[in-house]
C-alpha cells in the first residue's frame, strides 16, 4: 500500500513537474520555432516551420538590422554588466554592515531599500528624463546604470543581508583563535562562504538590468546607449506593411543565451546551504 | 604547554556591570581546570578573555609568565574547542584539521603527518575527505578537538563543547577529552554549566557566582566541603538540603526534632537565632537499615515520605516539610541563581535500593549528623568549613 502511494505521488509530481515546465518553456520554444521561419511563413499559424531558414539571424547579425540589433547588444552587456557590478560591491559592503554590526539608522536602511524597490518605475522616468536632459546624461551609458542601480540594489542588499545573517561569525573567531589574522579569517574563512550569496545576487541584479525596458526606451535615443530590449522595439520589416516579428525572434533568441549561459556558468557557485555543518545543525 | 595566570581580572561592559568581578586564578601548566557556575555567571566571558576574543577591562593575564592581555589570540598559541564546533563547512575535515598548520606555513609532508597523527588518535582517519555538514554530532565535536590537538598549542580551551551532545555520546566524549588531556599532559581550561563534567574531568573546579569566584578546589572537596551556600547548592545533584534550625539552648530546633551537633561539626553559633543546615541526599537513610554501631551518630526521626522514585541502585524520597517564610524565600532565591526552581520545601533523601519504605507514608529516617554543614544563612557562609590550615592543624 505504501508502495502503491509513493508510485502514485512519484506519477503526480512528474505530470505537474511536466506541466510547469511546459507552461514555462512553450512561449520559449514557440520564439525560438518562429525565428527560423521564413517571412512567408509567419502567419500561418502552425508551431513548427515549413521549413528552417536563417534568414532572420542573417538580418539581425549582418543585414540590415545588423547596426540597430549590434550595438543594442553591446550597449547591454556594458551597462548591464557595470551596473550589476557596482549594485554587487556597493550592496556586500551594506548588507555586511547590516549583518555584523550594529548601529543606529539600520532598519531605516533596509525600510528604505525596499520602498525604492517598490517604487514604480513608470511614475520617475519622466521626471528622470527631463533631469537627464537638462545635465546631459540622457542617452549615455551613466544615464541607464544609475537608474538600474536603483533596481538593482535594493534587492541585492536585501538578499546579501539575509545570506550574511546566516553566515555563523564564531568562524571568524574560530580562525583568530587558530592563528589567523582578522585579513587571512575573512578571505580564507568568510569570503568562500559568502561567494555563493555574493554570485546569486550579482546574477539577479544583471537579469533585472538586463531585462529592463522602460528606462531602456525612455531614456536613450541613438544607438549610443540604447539597450536590447528598447532596440528591439524599432525593428522594422522589410517593407512598411511586413511585420518584423522573424527578426525580433531572432533577436530575443540570442538574447536569452547570455542569461542561460550565465545560469549555467555559476549553478555551481549558487548552491545553497554550504555553510550548513559548521556549527551544530 | 604553559601556566595560565589571572590577576584580578575584571571585565565590565559598556553598562558598567561587571560580567567578570575582580578573578584571581593560578592555572598549573599541565593542569585541567574546569570553571563552573549557572549560566550569566561570566565563565565563558573568562575563557573568551583567556583566549583574546574578549578586551580585558583591568587586571593582568599571564600565559607561560608572559603577559598576554594587548596580544590578539593568533599570537597567545592557544587552541579553542567552541560550543558549536565552528568548523569551516568549505573544508574537508583533514582541512579543517590543517587549517592551523597551514596558518603557520607548515610544509605539506608535515601537515600530512601531524593531521593522520591526529586523525588516528580520534578515530576520524576514515572520514578526513567529507565535508562537515556530512558527519554526526560526535563526528563534528571530535573534529573541532583534532583541530585544537593538531598545533602543539600552549593550552587547551573548551567552552561547553559537550552541550549539544546527546547524553550518552556526552558520556563517551567526556570520557575521551579527559583521556586525550591525560595523554597529552596540556593544560586545559573547561567551561560548562554540567556539574558531572565539572566532577569528573577537572583536576580543579573553579565556581563562579555573578562574576565573582566562590571557590578554587578538587571536586571532592568542593563536594565535602563547600565554602558557602551556593558551592554547596551548586555541587551535587540531587542538590544538598537546606534545613533551616534555630538555635536554642543546648539544641538546634528543626521541623524534624532537636539535633545536637557532634562534635566534629560543633560550631560557635553564639550571637545567631537561626542556621541552615546542609545535608546531602546520601546522609540520610531508612532508619531500618542503619547498623547499630552508627545510630548514634545521627537523628531519627519520622517523616512524611511523599514521593519515592527507584532507580533501581538506589532510591530518592521526597520529604515535604514547612519552613518559615524568610527562610523559604531565601531558599527559592538560591534556587533561581543555580538555574532551577523550588516549587516547595522539601528533603531530597537517598535510600539504599533495598529499603522498603512505601509512598506516602510515615516512615522513621536517619540523618548522619557528622556529615552535616551549617550555613550561616544572612552571609552564606559555610560555619563548619575547614580551612586548608584548620584541616591540618586541628584534628576534628
Amino acid at each position: 500500500m505504501d508502495d502503491q502511494r509513493s508510485t502514485r505521488q512519484k506519477v503526480l509530481w512528474w505530470v505537474a513537474g511536466a506541466a510547469v515546465v511546459v507552461y514555462a518553456l512553450f512561449p520559449v520554444a514557440w520564439i525560438f520555432s518562429l525565428s527560423l521561419k521564413s517571412s512567408a511563413d509567419l502567419g500561418n499559424q502552425q508551431f513548427l516551420p515549413t521549413s528552417v531558414v536563417w534568414e532572420n539571424y542573417e538580418m539581425i547579425l549582418a543585414g540590415d538590422a545588423q547596426s540597430l540589433f549590434l550595438s543594442g547588444l553591446r550597449n547591454s552587456i556594458g551597462v548591464s554588466l557595470i551596473a550589476t557590478f557596482i549594485a554587487v560591491v556597493l550592496s556586500t559592503f551594506c548588507a555586511y554592515a547590516i549583518a555584523r554590526l550594529d548601529f543606529p539608522g539600520k532598519r531605516v536602511i533596509l525600510t528604505t531599500a525596499l520602498a525604492v524597490a517598490i517604487f514604480p518605475v513608470i511614475s520617475i522616468v519622466t521626471p528622470l528624463f527631463n533631469l537627464w536632459r537638462n545635465i546631459g546624461l540622457y542617452d549615455t551609458w551613466p544615464g541607464l546604470i544609475i537608474p538600474y542601480l536603483s533596481l538593482t540594489l535594493p534587492i541585492s542588499i536585501w538578499t546579501l543581508s539575509a545570506f550574511f545573517r546566516q553566515i555563523p561569525w564564531e568562524l571568524e573567531q574560530a580562525a583568530q583563535v587558530d592563528g589567523a589574522t582578522t585579513w587571512q579569517a575573512f578571505r580564507k574563512v568568510i569570503v568562500p562562504l559568502a561567494t555563493p550569496g555574493v554570485f546569486t545576487t550579482a546574477i539577479i541584479s544583471f537579469f533585472i538590468a538586463w531585462n529592463d525596458f522602460v528606462y531602456g526606451i525612455s531614456l536613450t535615443s541613438t544607438e549610443s546607449a540604447r539597450p536590447v530590449p528598447a532596440a528591439l522595439a524599432f525593428f522594422t520589416g522589410a517593407s512598411q506593411f511586413e511585420e518584423p516579428a522573424g527578426a525580433i525572434a531572432a533577436a530575443a533568441v540570442i538574447v536569452t543565451i547570455p542569461v542561460v549561459v550565465l545560469v549555467l556558468l555559476f549553478q555551481r557557485q549558487i548552491v545553497s546551504g554550504l555553510t550548513q555543518g559548521a556549527v551544530k545543525g | 604547554m604553559a601556566a595560565i595566570t589571572m590577576n584580578n581580572i575584571i571585565k565590565k561592559y559598556g553598562d558598567g556591570f561587571p560580567a567578570v568581578n575582580d578573578v584571581s586564578l593560578d592555572i598549573a601548566d599541565g593542569e585541567f581546570m574546569i570553571l563552573v557556575g549557572p549560566s550569566g555567571c561570566g565563565k565563558s566571558t573568562l575563557l573568551r578573555m583567556i583566549v583574546g576574543l574578549e578586551d580585558i577591562t583591568s587586571g593582568e593575564m599571564l600565559i607561560g609568565g608572559e603577559r598576554v592581555n594587548e596580544k590578539a589570540p593568533r599570537d597567545r598559541n592557544l587552541a579553542m574547542v567552541f560550543q558549536n564546533y565552528a568548523l569551516y563547512p568549505h573544508l574537508t575535515v583533514y582541512e579543517n584539521i590543517a587549517f592551523p598548520l597551514r596558518l603557520q606555513k607548515t610544509s605539506d609532508t608535515e601537515v600530512k603527518e601531524r593531521v593522520n597523527q591526529a586523525a588516528e588518535l580520534l578515530e576520524l582517519t576514515e572520514h578526513l575527505e567529507r565535508k562537515p555538514a556530512n558527519l554526526s554530532g560526535g563526528q563534528r565535536q571530535r573534529v573541532a578537538m583534532g583541530r585544537a590537538i593538531v598545533r602543539n598549542a600552549q593550552a587547551f580551551l573548551f567552552d561547553e563543547p559537550l552541550s549539544n551532545l546527546d547524553a550518552k555520546l556526552r558520556g563517551q566524549m567526556r570520557t575521551e577529552i579527559s583521556r586525550l588531556q591525560k595523554r597529552l599532559g596540556i593544560t586545559t581550561v573547561y567551561v560548562t554549566h554540567d556539574q558531572v563534567e565539572a566532577m569528573t574531568l577537572g583536576d580543579r573546579v573553579a565556581v563562579l557566582r555573578k562574576g565573582l569566584l566562590q571557590q578554587v578546589a578538587s571536586p571532592r572537596e568542593l563536594y565535602e566541603n563547600p565554602v558557602n551556600l551556593f558551592v554547596a547548592g551548586f555541587i551535587g545533584s540531587p542538590p544538598m538540603n537546606f534545613i533551616p534550625a534555630t538555635v536554642g539552648e543546648d539544641a538546634l530546633h528543626t521541623p524534624f526534632g532537636d539535633v545536637t551537633l557532634p562534635e566534629s561539626r560543633s560550631v560557635d553559633l553564639a550571637g545567631k537565632d537561626v542556621v541552615l543546615l546542609g545535608a546531602r541526599p546520601e546522609s540520610f537513610e531508612d532508619a531500618a537499615v542503619v547498623s547499630d554501631t552508627v545510630r548514634d551518630h545521627g537523628l531519627t526521626f519520622d517523616a512524611n515520605i511523599d514521593v519515592i522514585e527507584w532507580l533501581g541502585n538506589e532510591q530518592y524520597a521526597y520529604v515535604p516539610y514547612d519552613a518559615p517564610e524568610d527562610i523559604r524565600n531565601q531558599l527559592a532565591e538560591l534556587e533561581r541563581e543555580l538555574d532551577s526552581e523550588a516549587m516547595r520545601t522539601q528533603l531530597v533523601v537517598s535510600l539504599d535500593a533495598t529499603s522498603r519504605i512505601e509512598e506516602a507514608s510515615v516512615s522513621a529516617l536517619w540523618l548522619d549528623l557528622r556529615k552535616v554543614h551549617v550555613f550561616d544563612p544572612s552571609t552564606g557562609e559555610n560555619l563548619t568549613a575547614r580551612t586548608a590550615t584548620q584541616s591540618t592543624s586541628a584534628p576534628a
